[in-house]
């Protein structure tokens, strides 16, 4: 099949990026989006231009790399896929297939379609994970997870990272993914003595990095290569709002010890 | 070069725990003093940077992803084993490590496999406790699975994204540890070289893929958790991204390599499909718990699956290997795949692939639990393929997937080179000739958050507290030898690109060393690759500057590497006169076609020493004693 790609290309940061349109005159319908992009980068490598740069790794749907604005939708038409795994018998012969960066304010472009999404990196950091040091675990079984917990729970954890729900989001909200996490492990009886300022320290994270806040448009849940659900987000609110009732010590300080 | 394993004294049972107690330990007033790099942020990496940043050292920790969440555990899709017995089926940590070191056809060390079938336990409840979503009964326990050479059930899973739970439970602890600011986390960055003074490991040189900036940290250890070097054979289940560069440096400043022929390939993958295609995807093991693979009694069968009654198909497994039946160990189910293939058996385009039908699956667990069970996997088989396998059998066949051999470590993960300590797939440690499903988790998780944390210690509280300079000559030397390669590279302006130098490797390895290696095959490539990589340096086109993100230079540096390796696994698989595991040489095989091993003159690790460029390596043996597993040939019968 005959396919044309309109591709942004961008040197860096700095330099003001343009559409370039390259054709495949002979695409399979079996090839990935990625693959595509790839045949032609051998094509320019050949003619001695630069190839297109393009985030991209395990190239299975799960690494999260791989983030791409296809005809105007984060990882393309395809509902519940990332761009790795969208093949060109997505699209009919003789398309223009247009791919671009993700487009948000907390997520700048590098270079042609890598944009930075450290961003996302920094809100688990501020409180996206369950405070327990190596070797202080008690025995795996002594607490009993619900299966349904567990299985709710384990949908939220299927996150990939690839920011799809911002880019698709009209504010650029991280909140999909805030809420992802903080669903996933306030779910759990582990997650539980952290779980009123976790909601709080992650969105907290969120604005400081300039991601907009959740007016409730649920594109998010619509492009989610892993279907996360736009209920986790209720989710996350009701656990921002009760960390607002919830008791606190006078300090947060340590005691000193004798 | 001396392959001392420091393997303690004293009976298997005791030995980690004796080795334990004796162990020198750094005061936690003086951790923080040390500084330690982890180059990788895969299972191993990130639990060994956040275990270590715990106890109180300062850490460093690079990945080439751009979020240490990315690295390629993340893909494991199957589970992790540990032996809790929870199943009440008969486990326990010997029957755990004996179906280790047998699954390993007898080629790994005795004392690492017992401690890592010891620590396992451990593994679980420090990833329940860190939140990892594992599967659960009614009642709220663990569930467990079946995975492949074993008779028990063992293995813990979350769906079919064990790896990416558990991953992320570790970057969730890494994480943390950068909050507190005892961890600098450096993503987009590639470690070119390694740092020696002294014969000791100090520090790497790193290029910062966004800038193109070259920099020297200098540390006191140095960890290597890179992951496996498969990707050598081009179309593999690997990341696209993952290299062999960091053990290829640590390799050439003399850390030994251990059994590079080990290499492993899985049984069930989804077939390639055309020439522009650039990875293949693995199909958890897992399937084979309920899927039957079968092939056509006749040869060139034409008919559709389903229009082939069960009296005319042969579901070879289980006829071969009754007691394990589908769940045979992975070298002996690829082989037994490739053999009904060449008898022209094989199914689908070319006639390489097998089925694996789930039909009397759906009609035992029902459609409800089909999908619970594998729902995930059934549905990346049918975005990459186009085809249901709720209806139609799916597919597979064998491809190249994991590295049991890796840089050579002693029993405390430390490689021939001191201050160099190696874990995960990046070793060669655990899995002897063949790895069973779920160790690899398994393994990554042992080295990192219980084992390095301890022997890395020892090391520090038994050198000297020094510190070497930016300017000292071993580390301009580290930076020198980064800018003439990377120049070297982006002088490159000839006719083929750098990928087809890749795929021309890979096909070449995969014919010549794969499934089947023998004198005449592993000549071939021994006289084929040298060309190759003359060809690569004369021919190749590496486009773009070194000043800026350039993901051809990136490229070009990781095919240079795999184009020496290449060569290495040939050699050693030719040395290697004998079939075990993974490694089945034709002229070693019985009447039936299953390996001969032999056990007088290669019951040992080869390790191969880096003698300069141009000259033959050295290959050394480490003596495999056996103590307490007997010698047996290994029967899934």
């Amino acid at each position: 099949m005959r396919l044309r790609l309109r591709v942004w290309r961008q040197q860096n940061a700095r330099a003001k990026g343009r559409f370039v349109e390259y054709d495949l005159p002979d695409a399979s319908p079996d090839m990935s989006l990625l693959e595509a992009l790839d045949v032609v980068n051998e094509q320019l490598t050949l003619r001695g231009e630069e190839p297109i740069a393009f985030d991209h790794d395990c190239r299975e749907g799960i690494c999260g790399s791989c983030g791409l604005m296809i005809d105007g939708v984060p990882h393309g038409p395809r509902r519940a896929t990332s761009a790795c795994q969208l093949h060109a018998r997505a699209f009919k012969d003789g398309d223009s297939i247009t791919v671009e960066p993700f487009r948000a304010r907390a997520f700048p472009v590098i270079k042609d379609l890598i944009v930075d999404r450290s961003a996302l990196d920094r809100i688990i950091q501020a409180g996206g994970f369950i405070s327990v040091t190596t070797g202080s675990a008690p025995e795996a079984n002594a607490v009993a997870v619900p299966k349904q917990a567990a299985e709710l729970a384990m949908d939220a954890a299927a996150c990939i990272g690839c920011g799809a729900c911002v880019a698709a989001c009209p504010n650029a909200s991280a909140m999909l993914f805030v809420a992802a996490k903080v669903s996933h492990l306030g779910l759990l009886s582990q997650g539980q003595p952290e779980r009123a300022e976790r909601a709080v320290k992650m969105v907290a994270q969120m604005d400081r990095e300039g991601f907009g806040a959740c007016t409730n448009h649920g594109e998010c849940e619509t492009v989610c290569p892993k279907r996360i659900r736009l209920e986790f987000i209720a989710r996350l609110n009701r656990d921002y709002l009760r960390s607002a009732f919830a008791a606190r010590p006078a300090s947060d300080g340590e005691v000193g010890g004798g | 070069m001396e392959l001392n394993a420091n393997t303690p004294a004293g009976p298997l049972e005791t030995k980690w725990q004796r080795h334990r107690f004796d162990l020198k330990l750094v005061s936690p007033s003086n951790k923080r003093k040390y500084e330690i790099l982890v180059v990788g942020s895969g299972l191993a990496g990130a639990s060994a940077a956040a275990s270590l940043a715990e106890l109180g050292y300062g850490v460093g920790c690079f990945c080439y992803q751009d979020s240490p969440r990315r690295a390629h555990s993340i893909a494991a899709q199957g589970g992790i084993n540990a032996a809790k017995n929870y199943q009440n089926d008969g486990d326990s940590v010997f029957r755990l490590f004996y179906d280790t070191i047998k699954g390993g056809d007898f080629r790994a060390r005795e004392a690492n496999v017992y401690r890592l079938a010891e620590v396992s336990l451990a593994i679980i409840d420090q990833c329940v406790a860190q939140g990892v979503p594992f599967a659960r009964e009614y009642g709220g326990a663990l569930a467990n699975r079946s995975f492949g050479g074993a008779q028990v059930s063992r293995t813990f899973y979350a769906r079919g994204q064990t790896g990416q739970q558990l991953l992320l439970g570790a970057y969730q602890a890494l994480s943390r540890q950068v909050a507190l600011g005892k961890l600098r986390m450096y993503p987009r960055h590639e470690m070119l070289e390694l740092i020696v003074s002294d014969g000791r490991a100090r520090g790497i040189v790193t290029r910062d893929l966004v800038t193109g900036r070259v920099d020297s940290h200098l540390a006191d250890a140095v960890v290597l958790a890179t992951g496996g070097y498969g990707n050598a054979f081009h179309l593999t289940t690997y990341a696209k991204g993952a290299n062999a560069t960091a053990i290829w440096r640590a390799y050439k400043q003399g850390a030994a390599f251990a059994n590079p022929c080990f290499t492993q390939i899985h049984p069930t993958c989804i077939p390639v499909h055309g020439d522009y295609q650039s990875k293949l995807t693995l199909m958890s093991e897992s399937l084979r718990n309920d899927g039957r693979v079968w092939v056509p009694l006749r040869a060139g069968d034409p008919r559709a699956p389903r229009d082939i009654p069960p009296a005319e198909r042969d579901y070879y497994l289980e006829r071969l290997y009754p007691s394990y039946g589908n769940l045979a160990p992975r070298d002996i189910s690829s082989r037994a795949a490739k053999r009904v293939c060449d008898e022209g058996r094989g199914v689908g385009p070319a006639g390489r692939g097998v089925y694996l039908d789930f039909a009397e699956a759906k009609v035992r667990l029902g459609m409800t639990k089909l999908k619970e069970m594998y729902g995930n996997l059934f549905e990346m088989y049918e975005r990459i393929t186009d085809e249901d396998p709720y209806e139609v059998p799916m597919r597979i066949y064998p491809a190249m997937h994991y590295t049991m051999g890796g840089l050579w470590v002693d029993y405390n993960l430390m490689s021939t080179l001191p201050g160099l300590f190696v874990l995960g797939e990046a070793n060669f440690s655990d899995h002897g000739a063949n790895r069973l499903g779920a160790s690899a988790l398994m393994q990554g998780l042992a080295d990192g958050y219980f084992i390095v944390p301890y022997t890395l210690g020892h090391y520090l509280a038994g050198m000297p507290r020094d510190s070497i300079k930016a300017d000292h000559p071993a580390v301009r030397a580290a930076e020198a030898a980064v800018a003439k390669r990377t120049a070297s590279l982006l002088a490159l302006r000839g006719r083929r690109t750098v990928d087809s130098f890749h795929r021309e490797l890979g096909r070449l390895l995969w014919e010549h060393c794969g499934m089947a290696r023998s004198e005449a095959s592993l000549t071939s490539a021994l006289a084929k690759i040298p060309g190759l990589r003359e060809e690569f340096w004369q021919d190749a086109l590496v486009p773009g500057s070194g000043e800026e993100l350039n993901q051809s230079l990136e490229r070009a540096g990781r095919v240079a590497d795999f184009l020496e390796l290449g060569e290495l696994i040939c050699l050693d698989a030719l040395e290697r006169r004998e079939s075990c595991g993974a490694h089945f040489r034709e002229e070693h095989q019985d009447a039936e076609g299953e390996s001969r091993r032999d056990d007088t003159r290669f019951c040992h690790v080869a390790a191969w020493e880096y003698t300069g460029a141009g000259r033959a390596p050295r290959r050394h043996e480490e003596p495999l004693v056996f103590e307490r597993a007997s010698l047996t040939t290994r029967s899934y019968k």
